[in-house]
């Protein structure tokens, strides 16, 4: 298939021209390769998805170049395309080609705008090859490859401090997980003598019950194994633990959080897992570790989104939480149901993070929810499509009960209906309850958010952001673009901080004290300030993308779930328990509605605390201080790792720096051979006085030494 | 009888002047240049006291040479003396020190 060469190196060459280019080729150009070997990327994935599911397409390698040789290890580059690789191909390509459109508008004013789309492209690249491995070192590469790239994105507006913080913090956090992945591939190494992925999964049942010696102690092999890579999928999934770096990460472009921090990159441990998923199947210990550290995230996740004041936040908690939904849904063995909540999940999470990013656009760069209200009318496509991908998001649908044959819903009733199924089906009522709990949440802070920024009475008035547009430059503020993003505000110090006293005051739902100027021709708390719709190239991908989170759930569940159907398309790439699957259909009544039942109440309480009672947020905040606070503060993860690792790594880091280098190496390495020096060159000095005598004296005292020492020697 | 012995001595006192001449001296350049002379002088002498020893004319004709070179090396060190002078204004020893890198 030589298709998928160009799938994987278009972005590559576009990536080059666009970022090695740069200036020199304008902001056009760059922009046009980007977007176009993207979209020509996107076109030639969808026929190799729709082959493999009408069954047209057998998995195939095609090489490349060999790349290592050393003793027993070979390591090639080859893509290799099965029936998971095409899900991801089309996850990647097409939300990447939207994401490449989408910032033809969203960073229309942006002065560095070739290496943007340069290393939009660059990431999509390294993707398309973490997805496309045939062994673990090639995954390694794309995986560290879609590292840098999410480093480079988010400290991409360089100038703000928090950005360069939260990008340090990202690849330092994955470095955690990076480690486990690495010990993981040594141990496969090891284990087996190869990094070939099918050669692994081919000999791992037979490594069931066999022993290894790691830490001083004998375990099991393959839970060994299994339990080093998965702590890679965690950092890189951002699972409980390793989970800091991706709310921070949101000081990136929208964009890119939409692209690598929703879509795709975050979902790579899940797509780890799933490939590897025959080798954790030898394991049970890892998938109950795979299970319970999934649950937790999701519930995690779903209780900081709840108070978070920021939109960008709110979204990217819920990606974190429903990443955590993925890996219990593996942990249970439904691989096929994480698979097929990856894929809905990247076009409504995609939809939601572009569409909250229209509305920063149109509320100038204002990202608190706090200062939104009534946008419905202003950004009505904006409105429209998130409303859409609230609906996905929250799992609204008809179940399959009462007689109705066949569920039918919008995409994320349909993924994640079928995990909570799962779960129930799988044995595991404690997971199962996470599971409907966290959907009563996630309709809960989707709601949240929705309310806040499309319903009730518009409270711009209050926003800096509004107020610095309003005033410094009129409606046409940002169109000056750099210093919007690094103009000194508290803004610029991190969001957490950011109007932190009010937060306290007040809950998000209740509105800002009105300090600012309203006009009286004009509503009040508006400000004087007219929302405006987004560019053409903005509304494209998020009209594009609500298809997808209407129709994916129900036009490919299954192809991904259903027993039958599912074993056909899967084919054994993934391991596919047809009997959990079957016993998903099984389950009591109840289950089937629990999702929905959680879904309606976190809808009605939402609805109840942000639109019928708005001060009912404000109350409860109050009513509970501590929990509003422990959740507020993310339940202290920052703080206590702060506390942990940043502030002993500072303190050794000072230690190392002032007693080992300053006073150590460089008093008697550099600086002091410098003195040295500089003692004798002074003495050396002293002795050329200039005087004919003292030369005449050093020549005959040279003569007579020389002499001597051949008339001696 | 006066043997080689006794020119060689002499010999030496004179290089031993010379020498110290250059270096004990304090005044003037021209003692300088005449210390060198005193050097040669000795230096011509040995050649001439193992001559007359050896039997051997090579070392008076060298003698000659050195006396010839020693009559040049006096012409242009005392005309450097002299322009030095006139672009200074002063040949005392303590005062020329501008040989320095």
């Amino acid at each position: 298939m030589t298709s998928i060469l160009l799938i994987v190196f278009l972005p590559l060459i576009a990536a080059l021209v666009a970022g090695l280019g740069n200036k020199a080729i304008g902001f056009v150009p760059a922009k046009v390769v980007t977007t176009g070997a993207l979209f020509a990327s996107c076109a030639l994935s969808w026929p190799i998805f729709i082959g493999f599911l009408t069954g047209a397409n057998t998995p195939s390698v095609t090489p490349v170049l060999e790349w290592i040789s050393s003793g027993d290890v070979q390591v090639g580059w080859a893509l290799r395309v099965d029936a998971l690789t095409a899900v991801m191909l089309v996850v990647i390509t097409s939300v990447s080609a939207l994401v490449h459109l989408y910032s033809w508008g969203y960073m229309d004013e942006d002065p560095d705008q070739p290496r943007f789309f340069a290393y939009l492209s660059l990431f999509t690249f390294a993707m398309l090859m973490l997805v496309t491995a045939d062994s673990l070192v090639q995954m390694f590469f794309g995986w560290e490859g879609v590292g840098l790239a999410s480093y480079l994105l988010i400290g991409f507006w360089f100038r703000k401090p928090s950005a360069n913080a939260a990008a340090i913090k990202a690849f330092v956090v994955n470095r955690v997980g990076d480690l486990g992945f690495m010990l993981g591939i040594f141990g496969t190494v090891l284990v087996f003598g190869t990094v070939s992925i099918p050669e692994i999964l081919r000999m791992a049942p037979s490594m069931a019950g066999s022993t290894i010696g790691f830490l001083g102690l004998r375990a099991d092999t393959m839970t060994v194994l299994c339990l080093l890579l998965f702590v890679g999928a965690m950092g890189k999934s951002a699972q409980l633990g390793l989970h800091t770096w991706l709310p921070d990460a949101m000081e990136g472009p929208t964009p890119v959080s939409a692209l690598i921090h929703a879509a795709t990159m975050v979902t790579a441990g899940v797509f780890m897992v799933c490939r590897l998923s025959p080798m954790f199947e030898v394991s049970p210990t890892a998938l109950e570790v795979v299970r319970f550290v999934g649950a937790a995230t999701c519930l995690f996740a779903a209780t900081c989104g709840l108070v978070q004041t920021d939109i960008k936040r709110v979204i990217a908690y819920s990606t974190c939480s429903q990443l955590g939904y993925m890996f219990f849904a593996a942990g249970v063995g439904a691989y096929g149901a994480a698979m097929f909540h990856l894929f809905t999940h990247a076009f409504f999470k995609a939809l939601l993070f572009l569409g909250a990013g229209s509305v920063i656009h149109a509320m100038h760069h204002e990202q608190d929810m706090r200062y939104y209200g009534g946008l419905r009318r202003s950004i009505p496509v904006t409105f429209w499509a998130m409303l859409l991908g609230t609906l996905a998001i929250t799992g609204v649908g008809l179940p399959a009960v009462f007689g109705n044959p066949l569920g039918i819903g919008f995409a994320g009733f349909h993924s994640k209906d079928a995990i909570i199924e799962a779960a129930w089906a799988a044995g595991e009522q404690g997971t199962w309850f996470v599971g409907v709990l966290v959907a009563l949440l996630t309709s809960f802070y989707s709601w949240r958010l929705m309310f806040l920024t499309f319903w009730g009475k518009p409270r711009w008035a209050a926003s800096e952001h509004i107020q610095h547009a309003l005033h410094a430059h009129g409606a046409h503020g940002h169109e000056d673009s750099g210093h919007d993003h690094a103009h000194p505000h508290a803004h610029d110090v991190g969001h957490d901080d950011h109007h932190a006293n009010v937060a306290e005051a007040e809950d998000s739902g209740a509105s800002p004290s009105q300090h600012g100027p309203s006009q009286q021709d004009l509503p009040a708390g508006t400000g004087g300030y007219h929302p405006h719709e987004s560019p053409i190239s903005m509304l494209i991908p998020l009209i594009a993308l609500s298809v997808g989170a209407v129709a994916a759930g129900f036009a490919f569940h299954g192809y991904f779930i259903e027993p039958e159907a599912g074993e056909r398309y899967w084919k054994g790439v993934i391991a596919f328990r047809e009997h959990l699957m079957h016993s998903m259909h099984e389950v009591p009544t109840l289950v089937k509605l629990s999702a929905t039942i959680a879904m309606l109440l976190g809808l009605a309480s939402a609805w109840y605390a942000y639109i019928r009672k708005p001060e009912t947020p404000t109350a409860v905040a109050n009513q509970l201080p501590l929990l509003y606070k422990w959740l507020l503060n993310k339940w202290y993860f920052d703080e206590l790792y702060h506390f942990l690792f940043v502030r002993p790594a500072f303190a050794l880091g000072r230690l190392l720096w002032h007693r080992g280098d300053e006073k150590t190496i460089d008093r008697f390495g550099p600086n002091g051979s410098a003195f040295m020096v500089g003692i004798g060159s002074r003495a050396a000095a002293r002795l050329q006085s200039g005087f004919l005598y003292t030369y005449a004296f050093v020549m005959l005292i040279g003569l007579t030494a020389a002499v001597t020492w051949v008339i001696a020697g | 009888m006066i043997g080689l012995t006794h020119y060689l001595v002499v010999a030496a006192i004179l290089f031993t002047m010379g020498v110290l001449g250059i270096f004990l001296n304090r005044k003037n350049l021209i003692v300088i240049l005449m210390a060198i002379e005193l050097i040669l002088l000795a230096v011509n002498l040995n050649f001439v006291a193992f001559a007359g020893f050896l039997h051997d004319l090579v070392g008076q004709v060298f003698a000659m040479f050195v006396l010839t070179v020693a009559a040049g090396e006096a012409a242009i060190g005392l005309a450097i003396l002299v322009i030095y002078f006139r672009g200074r204004g002063t040949i005392a020893v303590d005062d020329v020190n501008r040989m320095k890198g």
